[in-house]
């Protein structure tokens, strides 16, 4: 069965020539995919296979480094690099002290 | 498979005293709502570095290397093939040594170079990502990584091509090449007229990325 990233071959709109800057965060994102693989920590295999887990809502929602950093993020969790505990304290860390620096 | 693979982290964070900074993250992006996705780059940054897997300086040299990559790269490639045919006929042979013979960084990947003739005019595209000759060309545009391209690219080609303002006439044969992991393309542009006793580095200026890609035809001499 085809799964969703698997859409080569089917119907769609024109092809908008659309690009952008990469912004400083998608940078670091690749970066990461580099950095990992380099160190053995992440396999292609293993970004495909939790970008292809996405189900197709969330797929389709999600840009392209977002759909990457989820795998990634994703892969370092079932392989243990990462806790979800430690992740998630990590992230309203981070959003708390983004928001204070908003404020100021 | 959870249609929210990102829902494993939302419990959890009472109770803890995680208020010390973070002197190794790096900072948020200015002028911007920090975005689920940017707070979760930017944790999990955060913790590779704390954990030591990386350090900032390789972060940084990391993103400065791939910033560096770019189309001329890939047009250093084409010029040598439109000035040697010697060295032409090894690209098409092997890419990949092709590209260290002349000094270009390719790392393990597979390149295939295919070349646009008068009969055969020749597209990539990948169907199921966005595999891209990152080396040679730099990070990919958008409309490569786009549903419409990747869905319609194999199976109407021309049509596709024409949306870029490319026409290709009915009796040359259109080759449509989709990349994967391990293997990727690199369209030789077929020379443009005019160009006769060009130097190289002149003659790289015209290989654009979307000439190399195959939704272009290479800059006219003008």
């Amino acid at each position: 069965m085809r799964s969703h990233h698997d859409m080569g071959g089917l119907e769609a709109g024109p092809v908008v020539p659309s690009e952008h800057d990469y912004a400083p965060w998608e940078k670091r994102v690749d970066a990461l995919m580099m950095l990992l693989s380099a160190r053995g920590l992440l396999k292609v295999d293993e970004l495909r296979r939790n970008i292809e887990a996405i189900g197709p809502e969330a797929y389709d929602r999600m840009s392209y480094y977002e759909r990457w950093i989820t795998s990634i993020t994703q892969t370092l969790l079932q392989r243990g690099v990462l806790t979800s505990d430690e992740l998630g304290r990590r992230m309203e860390e981070m959003k708390a002290r983004h928001a204070a620096e908003q404020a100021q | 498979m959870s249609g929210q693979p990102h829902d494993h982290h939302v419990q959890g964070h009472h109770d803890h005293d995680h208020d010390h900074d973070h002197p190794h993250a790096p900072p948020p992006d200015a002028d911007s709502d920090l975005t689920y996705h940017q707070a979760m780059e930017l944790a999990v940054t955060s913790l590779l570095l704390e954990k030591g897997v990386f350090s900032a300086d390789d972060m940084r040299r990391q993103i400065e290397a791939m910033d560096a990559r770019h189309p001329g790269l890939g047009g250093k490639l084409v010029a040598r093939c439109w000035v040697d045919p010697a060295f032409k006929a090894r690209a098409l042979a092997d890419g990949s040594a092709a590209c260290r013979e002349i000094g270009l960084e390719i790392g393990p990947l597979k390149l295939i170079v295919v070349e646009n003739t008068a009969e055969v005019h020749n597209l990539i595209v990948c169907t199921l990502c966005s595999c891209y000759p990152r080396m040679l060309l730099g990070l990919p545009p958008d409309w490569y990584k786009s549903r419409a391209y990747r869905s319609r690219a194999v199976h109407e080609p021309r049509a596709v091509l024409a949306e870029f303002g490319t026409h290709i006439p009915d009796d040359v044969e259109v080759r449509v090449h989709d990349s994967t992991a391990d293997m990727r393309y690199l369209v030789l542009p077929r020379r443009p007229a005019g160009t006769e006793g060009w130097d190289e580095a002149r003659l790289a200026d015209l290989a654009t990325r979307d000439s190399m890609v195959g939704v272009a035809f290479a800059t006219s001499a003008g």
